[in-house]
């Protein structure tokens, strides 16, 4: 047990194994890289595995006496204007989360794409980005994606699909459209939207359905239209309903900036913290973010909602002891804390609840005059925004009738996704004639008549709008790799023809909406910037409408269905960096799993990979069990998206499909589950237990009361030596021109793999695959280590991103046999690969383990369309090497070069921004020289929150920590 | 009991050794020779082009400054190669009938680009950046040697590490003002040295070790 010297105590643990030192624990614990330690027993006879040895040692040496081969050089035939060779330019543009737009400035060397940043001009970006926006320029070059138009899977071309298309629209033309009906998923681009009206004008009998398996319909319903807009920056309090609106929100981004900004505290004088309440089944990373989370099923959230409610007197006649210990000191504390600050807080629900829900939660937030305050009315952002799961089941039935004749299914993936009791698939079998528009070609496409690819957004013209309904027009980047067509062009083809190219549909839809004198300069500026300017519109006043709420309180098992954290819906389940990332809590990659409380499992007897029955509604499937700490009791999570059959070489066939369980009355939770044990085993890829070390601080967090009474609380628990206290100059490390450092603040940090994915993307880090990755190999070079702290039932959740640490004493230094790594005059701790053998040593004597060896020549592999994506400015690492974070070297480089070339001026603070930093949404990373006393890095430093990982070891590190803090309610000292 | 080594055996055993050293010494300067060969290093090896184009007639003969066509020299890590239409603002009025010019006209008809070979090629784990060479005072014929006398291009250095550095540690050898930059016939004077010290402090190079540093080039 660690005791701190304020006399808190603090034990974290990694995983419920490490909390019970299981042996599986001890192995990763003892044997550091316990696939390298293992006994050797191979078959081979000693004398003839030295032999062999000596024979590839020899042939190895000759190999390496290879004279470089000769390159081609092709220049332009006539110069683009813009392009200069290798110099990089940049495109404002947009990408979509369940259909709104995330702003984003897309890198292209020479008309390649190949890095996303966020657009900090764009409301809903900041200048971050999500993990699926980083993923999303590996999409681009997936060689899975559909490359040709398919009629019954024979390849055909656009010219073969219009004649068969205008016959059959001429027979729809006679009747209105009748047998006409177009299935898209949730889409806020008002060029389409006006495409869809002109269609619904030609054909009045036809009709628009939508279906997207992270709908957020119960939003919609209850608010009318649109989603109101939350100053989260504002609110002293938050009370969140089982909203993730840190991580899976349309405008997460921008909640999670607001959110960390409001928590940020560096100096004793003036320190001020929100708090944060959250009621939610299963540990989300807003839910980590929480002072105070209470594990609650979600069927009872209504009920806990409506308690609330009645604690500031909104509605009567609720009995608060039907919910079990210790929910009602929860509700009692948030609602005294909600009454003193009024027109500061605000009060959230996720979209997984019903409409109840918000209603409750929208009367709590007027009735505290936060309205106006904390939460601004939305505007009506998607276009013709209704209920999905009504307008699928209204599609499938007019299908199963025979009154469908013509079907386009713009984007997704029903066949998979839709509701299982509705069997789209069957249903889907009795239109005439269905065409499937997508990036893919999925389980919809091979029922469908004609597959259509889609070009991807960095390939085509389109447009978008953002939560709080800010358009972006998108533009390419590149021209289509493969034969996509846009969904413009494609919808274009049903209303008129000939049809005109997407660019000349988005500019004409602009043109009509926006006239203005000089459109051509507004349209430029609007590209240049990622946003359209807007006039103050209409907003859409905040409805308050009152809703009945039922008391519930079942007993039984609950099922839980979630968007997979890494893949969403199953939308990027062909892409290898989302599926290797490892999940937010459990580390799993390459799979999912059936989440089950700790409770759970010890009256079930299950443990972590044993394989488990769901029946749900008559529906079976088997799923392997993770014990998650902080789960609801009596709630399985099942994370939808994987399972596919047919998604290409990276996603077939991860994981399991919990569509199959699914229904239309249970879209994000249900009664009724039963499980099953089965007795087999599964076994996961988890990097839980990779890189464990025991028994130190590397973790620190106190309270923001702690923090006022003994501020140096984080960096008294260890005994750092001082700078003198070495035989060596102390003065060794001190860098004449700049030095560089950095802080990650984990009170910012929320966990959401950002910066890891945004890495990858920078750095040309290659995945390994499952079985690599269980056996300790995974390459990503920022990892995020998760703590827990209390009880198995109720813990606290915390995260770490650990990078190389660039320690001015580093011990990976001092046993390199070749001098492969080395200091620089700066401070950085270098990888230089052309001089690595591989011998492995420095990993062995890093304290930190973030040196990353690549067993495998992974990068041989790679499609031509792949090396596309590669970053020119960083070195594709071969087998038999070491590598790990630079700091991202070649920005510091590059930042360098435009200094110097400016004059000679030295780099601004900030000039420097390493890919984590730059996407990480709560700017919890940051980088600059520690020798300029003004940078923001030095300013953090200064903080006495500032401790550095294992310094203790007199490693010097220049990658430090600033310490955790929460901001608990006094009242409820023991949540 | 017999001899087991006939009085032969001391001269073969010194022969044996004699030979072993010399085989290895023999190797090792073959391996060397090898290495620091044209057959390696390439370098004064002049390569088979799609058009033998000859730096001597349009540097010395017609005067063409190096930047008209490697146009971002000053600006990019990259300097350039011309595109087919740079070649035609002359061409499409000069030699138009040329059959040795008749792959550029095809490339400009067809669309599809010359394919040189690449005479100056790092290794693909070294990041070189001409526009910071050339503003810190190191000129074209440094390291391109007289281009204004090759009738075809080959390259003049070996670009070995060992090179480089040769520079990176004493740049004040082979620096030179701004406007001889692109001169080719500019070679160092009797007082070079002053002058590179001087144009080491007017043009901000670190000389305290930081430009021998690994991460100056590899990354």
């Amino acid at each position: 047990m660690n005791t701190n010297p304020s006399g808190a105590m603090h034990e974290y643990w990694r995983s419920l194994e490490e909390r019970a030192r299981t042996p599986e624990f001890e192995r990763w614990l003892h044997a550091e890289f316990p696939a390298a330690a293992e006994e050797w027993v191979s078959e081979i006879h000693r004398r003839d595995f030295l032999r062999l040895m000596g024979a590839s040692v020899a042939l190895a040496g000759l190999g390496a006496c290879t004279k470089q081969p000769l390159e081609k050089i092709a220049p332009y035939v006539k110069q683009p204007e813009q392009i200069v060779p290798g110099k990089p330019l940049h495109f404002a543009t947009a990408t979509t989360f369940v259909g709104y737009a995330q702003g984003i400035v897309v890198t292209s060397h020479e008309g390649r794409p190949t890095k996303i940043e966020g657009n900090p001009e764009h409301p809903a970006s900041l200048g971050a980005t999500t993990v699926w926006a980083q993923a999303d320029v590996l999409d681009l070059y997936d060689p899975d994606r559909a490359q040709a138009i398919t009629k019954a899977g024979q390849i055909s071309t656009w010219d073969d699909f219009l004649p068969e298309l205008n016959l059959a629209l001429e027979r729809q033309q006679q009747t209105g459209g009748s047998g006409l009906r177009i299935l898209t998923q949730t889409i806020t681009s008002p060029t389409l939207g006006r495409q869809l009206a002109d269609f619904a004008k030609k054909f009045p009998n036809a009709r628009w359905h939508q279906w997207d398996p992270m709908t957020r319909q119960n939003i919609h319903i209850a608010t009318g239209s649109g989603e109101h807009i939350y100053n989260v920056a504002a609110a002293s309090v938050i009370v969140s309903f089982n909203s993730d609106f840190l991580y899976l929100h349309p405008a997460a981004l921008r909640y999670a900036r607001e959110f960390a900004s409001a928590r940020q505290v560096r100096q004793v004088k003036g320190a001020r913290m929100n708090r944060l309440y959250v009621a939610e089944p299963t540990p989300t990373i807003t839910g980590a973010s929480a002072d105070h989370r209470i594990a609650v099923a979600a069927r009872d959230i209504e009920m806990i909602a409506a308690t609330l409610a009645q604690g500031l007197g909104l509605v009567e006649g609720i009995d608060p002891t039907l919910l079990a210990d210790p929910i009602p000191k929860w509700i009692k504390a948030a609602a005294r804390d909600l009454s003193a600050n009024q027109g500061r807080s605000m009060v959230i629900a996720g979209e997984t609840q019903p409409p109840a829900v918000h209603l409750l939660v929208q009367k709590i937030n007027h009735h505290l005059g936060n309205i106006g305050r904390t939460i601004l009315p939305g505007r009506q952002v998607v276009a013709n925004p209704l209920d999905q799961t009504e307008s699928v089941r209204a599609l499938i039935r007019d299908m199963n009738n025979g009154a469908v004749d013509l079907l386009f299914i713009i984007g997704g993936n029903p066949v998979f996704d839709a509701p299982v009791d509705l069997a789209f698939a069957t249903a889907l079998g009795r239109a005439k004639l269905c065409v499937h528009h997508s990036l893919h070609t999925n389980e919809t496409s091979l029922a469908c008549h004609w597959h259509i690819p889609a070009a991807h957004f960095l390939e085509s013209w389109s447009d978008a709008l953002a939560f709080d309904g800010t358009p972006t027009i998108i533009q390419p980047l590149i021209d289509p790799l493969y034969a996509g067509v846009t969904a413009h062009e494609l919808i274009e083809a049903v209303i008129r023809q000939p049809v005109r190219s997407a660019f000349e549909i988005v500019r004409e839809s602009w043109r009509t909406a926006k006239p203005s004198l000089d459109f051509d300069f507004d349209w430029r500026r609007a590209l240049n910037h990622g946003v359209v300017p807007q006039a103050s519109e209409e907003a859409i006043a905040a409805s308050i409408q009152t809703g009945q709420s039922r008391a519930l309180n079942q007993s039984g098992l609950e099922i839980l269905f979630r968007p997979d954290p890494n893949i969403l819906d199953g939308r990027y389940a062909n892409n290898s960096w989302l599926q290797e990332m490892p999940q937010p809590f459990t580390k799993i990659c390459w799979d999912n799993a059936a989440i089950v409380s700790p409770q759970l499992a010890k009256q079930e007897a299950l443990k972590t990979g044993d394989v488990v029955e769901l029946e749900f509604r008559g529906k079976k499937i088997a799923a392997p069990v993770w014990i998650q700490p902080g789960q609801s009791e009596n709630s399985v999570t099942l994370h939808f998206g994987n399972g596919r059959k047919e998604a290409g070489r990276v996603g077939r066939n991860v994981g399991f499909n919990a569509y199959e369980l699914r229904t239309a009355d249970a879209l994000w939770f249900g009664e009724g589950l039963t499980l099953r044990k089965t007795g087999s085993k599964h076994e996961f890829a988890t990097t839980q237990h990779h890189h464990a070390i025991e028994g130190r601080h590397m973790f620190r967090a106190g309270t923001l009361a702690q923090f006022s009474t003994d501020p140096n609380f984080a960096s008294r628990m260890t005994e750092v030596p001082k700078r003198n206290e070495t035989l060596y100059n102390p003065d060794e490390f001190k860098n004449a021109g700049y030095a560089w450092g950095m802080v990650i603040d984990l009170n910012a940090c929320i966990g959401c793999n950002a910066c890891t994915i945004a890495c990858q993307a920078e750095n040309n880090i290659p995945v390994v695959g499952k079985y690599q990755v269980s056996v300790g190999r995974e390459m990503q070079w920022i990892r995020i280590d998760s703590y827990y702290n209390g009880s198995a039932e109720a813990p606290e959740l915390n995260h770490q991103p650990v990078p190389c640490m660039h320690c001015e004493h580093a011990p990976c230094e001092l046993v390199c046999p070749v001098g492969a790594t080395v200091h620089d005059d700066e401070g950085l701790n270098l990888q230089v690969y052309n001089r690595c053998v591989g011998t492995r040593y420095c990993s062995n004597n890093c304290p930190y383990k973030v040196r990353r060896f690549n067993f495998f020549e992974l990068n041989s592999k790679l499609s031509a369309s792949e090396k596309l994506g590669k970053n020119p400015d960083v070195t594709v690492r071969s087998r038999g090497v070491m590598e790990k974070c630079t700091y991202c070297l070649q920005r510091i480089n590059a930042a360098r070069h435009v200094a110097e070339l400016d004059h000679n001026r030295s780099i601004r603070d900030g000039e420097v921004m390493p890919a984590c930093a730059q996407a990480c949404p709560t700017e919890a990373i940051i980088f600059g020289d520690i020798n300029n006393s003004n940078s923001r890095v030095s300013e953090f430093k200064r903080s006495p929150l500032n401790y550095g990982m294992l310094a203790e070891l007199n490693t010097r590190p220049r990658t430090t920590y600033l310490a955790k803090l929460r901001n608990p309610n006094p009242e409820l000292a023991s949540l | 009991m017999a001899q087991i080594f006939s009085p032969r055996s001391n001269v073969q055993a010194k022969v044996i050794i004699v030979a072993t050293i010399l085989l290895v010494c023999a190797g090792g300067w073959l391996t060397s020779a090898v290495w620091w060969s044209p057959y390696t290093t390439y370098v004064n090896v002049p390569f088979d082009q799609p058009v033998p184009f000859s730096h001597q007639h349009h540097v010395a003969g017609l005067g063409i400054d190096c930047r008209y066509c490697h146009t971002s020299v000053e600006t990019s890590s990259f300097a350039g190669i011309p595109a087919t239409e740079t070649c035609m603002t002359c061409h499409s009025q000069l030699w138009t009938e040329a059959l040795l010019l008749a792959p550029v006209r095809a490339s400009l008809t067809s669309n599809t680009s010359l394919k040189w070979t690449r005479v100056y090629d790092l290794p693909d784990f070294a990041y070189f950046d001409h526009s910071i060479h050339v503003r810190k005072g190191v000129g074209c014929s440094t390291c391109h040697g007289r281009v204004d006398q090759m009738p075809i291009t080959w390259k003049t250095q070996t670009l070995y590490m060992k090179w480089c550095l040769e520079c990176h540690r004493a740049p004040q050898n082979y620096l030179r003002p701004q406007n001889e930059i692109y001169h080719m016939a500019w070679h160092p004077s009797k007082d070079q040295t002053a002058l590179g010290r001087q144009l080491i402090a007017q043009n901000h190079i670190d000389t305290s070790g930081r430009l021998t540093n690994c991460s100056t080039c590899h990354r």
